[in-house]
């Protein structure tokens, strides 16, 4: 067990537990031990100075594609919690298409005994919902949620057929599992490319309409009305899709929903010269979509900022547009975009947080996302005033694939603590 | 010369009236030596790299002819007997092609990009043979030059494209080209081949062919891709001819002395009825015969 630690005279901004104000902020035995606006005494534990930070809950990102097993290549868990303290996440919710598929309890605790031989972040698993992703059989939610998996998903692929679909939301219920869903009618969006408008048109790109994500969501919402469970949206992306699930919380429905950065910093205008690292699926959309989703994250429609990290190599990216892989790498740069939407008046910096922390804390069910006594000690210290530009040649992730190269941001992760014990930087770890 | 500066041709948008009507001084030119047999060798030593990853035969020989008559040696590639097939890369590709001593690659490639893609790689010049559903920078000249030749000038005339304009190449160079010389294009097809935001690029749509037709002083007839057919894009191709074809009736509806184009090739009896097809209006032999001239004068501006 490591050493008691002070956080001292930090701005402490833990939202669930509604404090926002100077802190000291003292750690012990891997769980919050006191949070105080008087000077905590030291009694023998080391003092780290926070005058001028935010002292925030560790940062929890239920959208990872950590790649291992299988695509070792790209990234693996040690390289992708590696990325994730780099940016601030303690822990991260593993997505299953990894090669074998985590569609086992097997491979399940693999992936938890190679995040503890990494022992940076936290990984909590996530299951596949059918076997092999393949949409067909379901499979076992028992023993994965047993073995620990926080939910199902097929991300990467919808669940086309609905029967499936309303089948895994009724069977994972009383498992207490939530369904998470990448929103996509593949005879909808099948040979396209890019969101459907002029640019696609220009570019020669085959176009995605934005009806394949909306009428998904549309089709599992009604769904979740009828039979019930948690169901999740991941990577909400058009602007119909945040008004049926605004709605469906209305009616008080048990739905989730996450956004990525990339959805709510960029537009489809990203993509011109083809640039493949801004292919993604969902991909990217248009203004009134970008503020759509900002909408959402602002009055609560959305739960979680999530990355959606997804490291591809230079052989899946330095190829034409159509024949790319989808995805863009997150973990590194997810702080500044958000604190970009601050800038932006669009949130306020406790909502901000939130959204790091006890949105995808309250989403998955996690501990952690928040500071009060006996919380795991998972503390992130953001210097939000701090300049930086993006380069991914520095990134911790072993891939490179980012659509924010270059981009001149604000605010930077400065120390990552998980159980009590710095594991960013890297040096300071003992 | 600069060898470290290529020219190239990737794409008609922004190309400006004045490089597009210097071009066809060349092509003018260009045209009137190979008729008299006697063309101006400026390639000269020069090696032209044909690229083709799709296939393609009237736009590889017409390159073939311009870069040969321009004195350049040719090299001819085809993917499906190349190490494509064997998995090499497209960047890999031309980086080698390049290293044989190509001064200008002429790409073919079924990827919209993948001129752009390949021009970033290489400090060689690319020509772009037709990219995707992007780019067909050398048809366009070539149809906008068949015009300009009758007509003397495209200001103020109307262009007719009509048919599956979602997955043409040929459309979307032909709007920025046929708009910068001055003409105005109007666009019509079936609703399921036309996208979304075509009057950003210039060109106005049209709900019927009908409509285009009436005012069009020229009329360029897309090529149907019939497998477009199997994905139900359209029901059949009778209903096409029927709805979207140039029939003989519509074709007498024409004014009197406009011009039926198409890029090639055609299908018989489905967008261009074979009367239409042999009929005086059509200048498509014409269009063949320029597009050597035409793209010597584009090789010539990128050697």
């Amino acid at each position: 067990m490591s050493k008691p630690v002070v956080i001292r005279g930090g701005r402490v901004i833990d939202p669930r537990n509604r404090v926002d104000g100077v802190r000291d902020v003292r750690l012990e035995d891997g769980k919050v031990a006191a949070v105080s606006e008087k000077p905590l005494r030291l009694d023998g534990a080391e003092e780290i100075q926070a005058q001028g930070l935010w002292v925030t809950p560790g940062f929890i990102d239920l959208h990872v594609h950590l790649r291992e097993p299988g695509e070792e290549g790209k990234e693996t868990i040690l390289t992708g919690t590696r990325a994730a303290v780099a940016g601030g996440f303690t822990a991260v919710a593993a997505m299953p298409n990894t090669r074998p598929v985590n569609d086992s309890a097997l491979v399940t605790r693999l992936i938890r005994q190679r995040a503890a031989e990494a022992d940076l972040a936290r990984v909590y698993p996530v299951g596949a919902i059918s076997k092999g992703l393949l949409g067909e059989e379901m499979a076992e939610l028992g023993a994965l949620r047993d073995a620990g998996c926080v939910a199902v998903t097929d991300d990467g692929r919808p669940v086309m057929s609905a029967s499936l679909m309303r089948r895994v939301l009724l069977y994972a219920a009383p498992l207490g599992l939530p369904v998470m869903v990448h929103e996509e009618d593949l005879t909808l969006s099948a040979g396209g490319a890019l969101t459907e408008g002029p640019r696609a048109t220009r570019l020669g790109l085959l176009p995605i309409p934005r009806s394949a994500e909306v009428a998904m969501v549309a089709r599992d919402l009604v769904l979740l009305e009828e039979v019930g469970g948690r169901l999740h949206v991941a990577h909400l992306s058009c602007a119909a899709s945040v008004a049926l699930v605004r709605e469906a919380k209305r009616r008080g429905l048990h739905v989730t929903a996450e956004a990525a950065p990339h959805h709510f910093t960029l537009t489809d205008e990203a993509v011109e010269g083809w640039n493949t690292h801004a292919k993604m699926n969902p991909p990217l959309r248009h203004p009134e979509d970008v503020a759509a989703v900002r909408d959402g994250l602002a009055d609560g429609t959305i739960d979680a900022v999530a990355t959606d990290h997804a490291p591809h190599g230079i052989m899946e990216k330095q190829v034409p547009y159509a024949e790319a892989a989808n995805g863009v790498v997150g973990l590194e740069t997810a702080l500044p975009l958000t604190l970009e939407l601050v800038r932006a008046g669009v949130l306020g910096p406790v909502r901000a947080v939130e959204l790091l922390t006890s949105g995808p804390a309250a989403t998955f069910g996690l501990p952690g996302g928040h500071l009060a006594p006996g919380a795991p000690a998972d503390v992130t210290l953001v210097d939000p005033g701090a300049e930086w530009t993006v380069e991914a040649a520095r990134f911790q992730s072993k891939s490179r694939n980012t659509p924010f190269e270059g981009r001149k941001v604000t605010g930077r992760v400065v120390r990552t603590v998980v159980g009590g014990r710095t594991v960013w930087p890297l040096e300071e770890r003992r | 010369m600069n060898p470290f500066s290529p020219r190239s041709l990737l794409t008609t948008e922004g190309m400006s009236r004045h490089d597009i009507e210097l071009l066809f001084g060349r092509a003018r030119l260009h045209g009137r030596g190979l008729r008299a047999g006697t063309p101006l060798r400026s390639l000269a030593g020069r090696v032209v790299a044909n690229l083709f990853f799709e296939n393609s035969t009237r736009t590889r020989l017409s390159f073939e002819r311009a870069a040969k008559a321009l004195g350049a040696d040719v090299l001819n590639f085809n993917a499906a007997t190349s190490s494509v097939s064997k998995g090499e890369s497209l960047v890999d590709t031309v980086r080698n092609v390049e290293a044989l001593g190509a001064n200008i690659i002429v790409l073919r490639h079924p990827a919209s990009g993948a001129a752009h893609l390949v021009a970033g790689q290489v400090r060689c010049s690319v020509v772009n043979a037709g990219d995707g559903t992007h780019a067909h920078p050398s048809q366009a000249l070539l149809d906008a030059f068949t015009l300009h030749e009758r007509w003397g000038s495209l200001e103020g005339k109307t262009v007719a494209i009509v048919g599956d304009v979602l997955h043409s190449r040929v459309a979307r160079s032909n709007v920025y080209c046929l708009t910068a010389l001055g003409a105005r294009v109007v666009v019509a097809g079936p609703p399921t081949l036309v996208p979304v935001g075509l009057d950003a690029l210039g060109a106005r749509v049209v709900p019927s062919i009908d409509a285009a037709l009436e005012e069009a002083d020229a009329v360029m007839m897309l090529r149907v891709q019939l497998e477009r057919q199997k994905e139900s894009m359209f029901p059949t191709s009778a209903e096409y001819a029927r709805a979207f074809g140039l029939t003989l009736g519509r074709a007498r509806s024409l004014k009197p002395d406009a011009v039926v184009m198409h890029p090639g090739p055609v299908n018989r009896g489905v967008e261009l009825a074979p009367e239409v097809a042999d009929g005086p209006a059509n200048v498509i032999l014409e269009q063949v015969a320029n597009g050597v001239a035409v793209r010597m004068a584009i090789l010539e501006a990128c050697g």
